[in-house]
């Protein structure tokens, strides 16, 4: 589904992700994990396309087609989907307009009708109840006046709503408790099937307890320098970063 | 791919032509260019007035000729020579049209570039329409339905015609000739406009609708409105305006004056879309407005305004609140772009016991455009419990363009209570980013986040009225993007 050839990109002139490899089939959950400043939040930004960074070298493909050469909002349509770490507050446009206005446009691209109200009310409801989302949120302006846990639910409401192929969750667990990490970790379990592929960063290992990687990678320096299966976040949270700075 | 930075936003909207920049090539009867007394006499013995009006019009030029343009409005402009302006066009079919089918066709098409065509109007939504093209009407629709209920809606030398005694009674009682230099320069040469009078207890059934349009060059348009709710009565009156692009700047000093007596209300809603000028700030509206109403006790007048045009607007639709709990609002958009100059706002004038005014005002500002709120909240002496709240809000895209904010509160009353509010933002990189990435077009993103800033007051429009103003937000801001 997704492939990653050799990438390096910059902000401002400084190289943050220095020659990263990574692939990911259909069905397949992979986490990367890494200190701070590695380069996590990088990589989720390059796949959404957001225009600070620069890919300077390398490549990354995405179902067969060149996903740089990919605008962000024609990634978005392809089936790749952002929960961002902050996510943005916009006053006065309600989480219905804005979930309805993205479906529409995401099922224009396809070459489907636009979703009758009805039955765009009938999915909300559904899947609100997927992240145990109060329905009184959908109808509120998006993000606006969020606390922090609702805010990361939102995102994964939103990913329910739009079923992405490929799901980045960039630190989806930073600033949960563990009942709202719960919620959301189920929420990601659910949508799980054999068609789609989620890519979970995350500092901690907490997370991964609630949603179990196929494989696990450590980034460190804008490269991955290891990959192994979900023990190896394990041992990772036992040894601390410290120990993949001394294994390189 | 397709890259969107603010400075790109920017650089869009400065390259955005305006949609409705077209002439209509209809016959006008012109007056020479000039005012002095002759003028006024011609004019209103044009319009075959009675001597009164003609004195009001005399007294007012004696006070505008003592009188200097204000400077204190935070913009900057060539002011226009007065001696070089035609106050009088007509277009030469001034016949009253017995279907709307013997309407000269330029007109209907003008009307169908306006993007509403007025038989749609009348069809689907019940509108009547008092269409002025260069100050003169040339058609009222629903009269008759109106009529039975005693409701008048007409052009204002009609009802000078028809119902001299209300005008007599009622014009220059809230916008009086010495108010303000451009007041006075309207009463002297006032042209046409529009009268609406609903009887007591009467509530007009459907939206009452004007669409102003300057059309001959050179032509300034001084229109006059004059509303008046009888006691328990309600009227809700849209005002919408278009004009068609040239290159000289055009004057544009209307009144509008609106009584409302004791228990009545009165919603009044301005789509404006004047040409702004070219993208260098050339040509444009100058539009230099005075509109005011006049509540008495538990009367209730409400402004909304959705401003995208004029070169340089100047216009304050304020509230006497003279009566005992009586209600003031005022609800504005005002979109700047390019080196379009906006100075807009209210005054809330708190004479009665428990009046209560709300101010919520949303300006965003482009290009090079400067973007002015001002507003005045006065709570007199006698004004006990009188309660305010002001919300002002500017939304800035790109770096040059300006946003400010003069708030003025004189409170003379103890027991008031006043809030004041006032944010000012950027549309920010990361919103657009976020839409974006949910597969939302930059175009969408921006109507969205756009729509969404000045939504509480787009909710204060009727229905159909609100529908064209989000189209007008969208021309403004994105017409051109992608």
């Amino acid at each position: 589904m997704l492939k990653i050839t050799d990438l390096h990109a910059s902000i401002n002139g400084t190289e943050i992700l220095k020659g990263l490899s990574l692939e990911i089939k259909a069905g397949e959950i992979h986490a990367i994990m890494g200190p701070n400043g590695a380069g996590k939040s990088t990589l989720a930004s390059v796949l959404a396309g957001k225009e600070d960074y620069e890919v300077t070298s390398g490549a990354i493909t995405f179902e067969d087609q060149d996903l740089l050469e990919m605008s962000i909002e024609e990634r978005a349509r392809e089936g790749v989907f952002l929960a961002f770490q902050y996510p943005v507050e916009i006053p006065g446009v309600s989480n219905v307009n804005f979930l309805k206005t993205a479906i529409n446009e995401i099922r224009e691209h396809k070459g489907l009708p636009a979703l009758s109200a009805k039955d765009f009310l009938r999915l909300v409801k559904e899947k609100s109840a997927l992240v145990d989302l109060d329905a009184s949120l959908a109808s509120r302006a998006v993000n606006e006046g969020f606390s922090g846990g609702e805010k990361k639910r939102n995102e994964i409401f939103q990913m329910a709503m739009l079923e992405p192929k490929l799901a980045v969750l960039d630190e989806t667990d930073s600033g949960l408790d563990i009942d709202a990490l719960r919620i959301v970790a189920s929420g990601v379990n659910t949508l799980k099937s054999k068609e789609n592929a989620t890519l979970v960063i995350t500092h901690y290992q907490r997370l991964l307890d609630h949603i179990i990687p196929d494989f696990v990678h450590v980034l460190y320096d804008g490269k991955i320098v290891k990959t192994g299966g979900k023990e190896l976040a394990l041992e990772l949270e036992e040894k601390g970063y410290d120990w993949i700075k001394s294994v390189e | 791919m397709a890259g969107y930075t603010e400075n790109e936003l920017a650089k869009d909207l400065a390259d955005k032509e305006y949609q409705y920049g077209f002439i209509s090539e209809i016959d006008s009867d012109v007056v020479p260019p000039g005012l002095n007394e002759q003028v006024i006499h011609l004019i209103s013995a044009k319009k075959n007035e009675p001597a009164w009006l003609l004195d009001y019009r005399l007294k007012a030029f004696e006070v505008w000729k003592t009188m200097t343009e204000p400077e204190w409005a935070h913009v900057a402009y060539q002011k226009p020579d007065f001696q070089a302006i035609s106050y009088y066009a007509a277009p030469k079919q001034t016949k009253k049209f017995e279907s709307w089918d013997d309407v000269d066709p330029e007109m209907k098409e003008t009307m169908a570039k306006l993007g509403i065509s007025l038989e749609e109007q009348q069809r689907l939504t019940g509108v009547a329409v008092d269409f002025v093209m260069d100050s003169v009407s040339v058609g009222t629709s629903f009269k008759a339905k109106l009529a039975e209920l005693g409701i008048i809606f007409c052009s204002f030398s009609e009802a000078v015609q028809e119902h001299p005694a209300l005008v007599q009674q009622y014009l220059g009682t809230v916008v009086p000739i010495t108010d303000n230099f451009y007041a006075a320069l309207n009463s002297a040469v006032f042209s046409d406009g529009s009268f609406c009078y609903i009887p007591k207890g009467v509530r007009c059934p459907m939206e009452l609708s004007t669409y102003f349009r300057i059309n001959a060059g050179g032509t300034g348009q001084f229109e006059r409105t004059l509303v008046i709710a009888d006691e328990s009565s309600y009227v809700s009156y849209l005002e919408g305006c278009t004009a068609p692009q040239r290159d000289e700047n055009q004057l544009h000093a209307a009144v509008v004056e609106l009584i409302a007596l004791n228990n009545a209300e009165i919603k009044y809603s301005t789509v404006q879309n004047w040409y702004p000028g070219d993208k260098e700030g050339k040509g444009g509206v100058f539009n230099f407005v005075t509109k005011r109403g006049l509540c008495e006790a538990h009367a209730k007048i409400s402004w909304t305004q959705v401003e995208t045009g004029s070169a340089v607007t100047w216009k304050y639709p304020s509230c006497i609140l003279k009566g005992d709990y009586s209600v003031g609002e005022f609800f504005s958009v005002a979109v700047t772009n390019n080196y379009q100059q906006a100075d807009t706002g209210t005054k809330m004038i708190h004479l009665g016991k428990h009046t209560k005014s709300t101010i919520i005002s949303k300006g965003i500002s482009a290009g090079h455009s400067q973007n002015s709120y001002r507003g005045l909240v006065q709570i007199h002496k006698q004004a006990d419990h009188a309660r305010n709240f002001s919300q002002c809000d500017s939304l800035l895209m790109g770096s040059v363009s300006g946003a400010h904010t003069f708030p003025y509160i004189e409170c003379k009353n103890a027991s008031a209570q006043i809030e004041h509010e006032a944010t000012t933002s950027k549309i920010g990189e990361d919103q657009l980013f976020y839409c974006q990435q949910r597969g939302i077009s930059e175009e969408k993103a921006i109507s969205l986040i756009v729509n969404g800033y000045c939504k509480e007051v787009l909710n204060q429009l009727p229905m159909e009225f609100a529908v064209e103003a989000q189209k007008l937000l969208s021309i403004s801001l994105e017409g051109s993007v992608g």
